[in-house]
């Protein structure tokens, strides 16, 4: 086919490497600033399926950097939009356009149907979910972010390597970081970013080696400076977000972008000492535990009885899972009360822990 | 010692340069934060990784006569 003959002709590619990317699925999340540019590369070189979602329509102030779209797509949907531009771009593969936004609930079903995600979303929540989905799916994530004029670009969750959250593990301080529609962006600056992310894409369907796995390459359009930092892989970031597994599809999305909630093991939680045990579960829940530091506030009361709490204490808390008392954490930071530990595991291990001790 | 310090992103902004050379004695990286915190009151409230000769290390890291940078997250698209 004379369409991918410029990759056909490189030995590194061949007739075989063109395959593997006609066989290819990618979904792109964001059809913005970097969604657009690695959507181009990605259509032109002929990748099998590519999946779309965006809820957003396109905006005129889009237009000076997300050059898929032009001034007939205005008010259109983003992801629709990039859909009727790609198709005409290349009409023999296959593109789904979804216009919605990606949440915990749609997440994971939608990483199914693909190989390789592409993460051009603005907004750490946003982020923090397709890191989370894709370490649960066990799909590489292609990540790029930028800040007026610098750029990052890495390759996530690849062949058991580092994740977003082995980098920076819990997103920043609400309003701490603006995004490109409160402070600007050089228009071209996703442009080089986007286009990396389909590199790297390439790359991962080709199996070229030195993909961008456990590397953060950063990019100054202003200098022309770049840096690629080595990243480490913390394989208790990995574990925590595996321990979410049955409860994901029911997070909100918000909660990818709140405050951190520290995690403890019972372990752990007894070396700190000065700890006072909470059980926010309903009163009568089995199984009981019976602790000398323990006490019970269910959920639903806690805000009414916080004066039962003795603040100078590590408070640990428990519940049958660790959901209701991660909520309880939130309520606790909320009133301003320090050392607020989310037990690993709730009622169970501690059980399991005094057995143990027992013996 | 004397460190190069690379700032990045908003970082930048804080300190108002991209670069800067400090003379600095004790050891570690959490260290040297302070001194930074110190100088640049408003690094204290924001996130950031911290790199030494190209890697990304924790804050207990013992620091060596080295380049270090700066690295707070970006969110745009």
């Amino acid at each position: 086919m004379s369409r991918y003959s410029r990759h056909i002709v490189l030995d590194e590619i061949g007739q075989a490497g063109q395959e593997k990317i006609s066989q290819a699925k990618v979904l792109v999340i964001g059809a913005g600033g970097l969604g657009c540019p690695a959507l181009q590369y990605l259509t032109a070189a002929g990748i099998g399926i590519i999946g779309i979602i965006d809820f957003d329509i396109v905006e005129e102030s889009n237009l000076q950097r997300q050059i898929l779209f032009g001034t007939s797509s205005l008010g259109i949907n983003k992801a629709i939009a990039a859909k009727n531009r790609l198709e005409d771009l290349n009409p023999t593969i296959n593109i789904k356009a979804f216009a919605e936004k990606l949440t915990p609930r749609n997440a994971l079903d939608l990483f199914e149907g693909y190989d390789i995600i592409v993460d051009g979303t603005d907004n750490f929540a946003a982020r923090y979910l397709i890191n989370d989905a894709s370490i649960l799916s066990n799909k590489p994530v292609v990540y790029g972010a930028i800040y007026k004029f610098e750029g990052q670009v890495s390759v996530f969750n690849y062949q058991n390597g580092p994740s977003y959250r082995c980098l920076f593990a819990t997103p920043p301080k609400e309003g701490s970081v603006a995004n490109c529609s409160e402070v600007g962006v050089l228009g071209v600056l996703p442009g080089i970013i986007g286009t990396m992310q389909a590199n790297e894409v390439i790359k991962i369907i080709l199996g070229f080696d030195n993909v961008l796995s456990g590397k953060l390459f950063c990019f100054n359009a202003r200098t022309s400076e770049t840096i690629t930092l080595k990243i480490t892989k913390s394989a208790s970031e990995i574990e925590n977000v595996k321990a979410l597994e049955d409860s994901f599809s029911n997070l909100d999305l918000d909660s990818f972008c709140e405050s951190p909630v520290a995690e403890i093991s019972v372990e752990e939680a007894i070396q700190l000492g000065n700890s006072l045990f909470i059980d926010v579960r309903e009163l009568g829940e089995k199984p009981s535990v019976e602790l000398v530091n323990c006490i019970q506030i269910p959920l639903g009361k806690l805000e009414q009885e916080l004066d039962q709490i003795d603040s100078e204490k590590n408070k640990i808390l428990f519940c049958q899972t660790g959901i209701r008392s991660r909520k309880a954490v939130k309520i606790l930071q909320e009133h301003s009360q320090h050392n607020c530990y989310n037990l690993k595991g709730g009622a169970e291990t501690i059980l399991a822990h005094q057995k143990l001790e027992i013996k | 010692m004397n460190l190069k310090i690379r700032y990045f992103g908003l970082l930048a902004e804080i300190t108002n340069r991209s670069e800067e050379t400090v003379a600095f004695s004790k050891s570690s990286v959490s260290d040297l934060l302070e001194l930074l915190f110190e100088k640049y009151p408003e690094l204290k409230e924001k996130d950031f990784q911290v790199a030494q000769d190209l890697e990304i290390v924790s804050k207990d890291t013992l620091l060596l006569e080295s380049e270090i940078a700066l690295l707070p997250p970006f969110s745009g698209g």
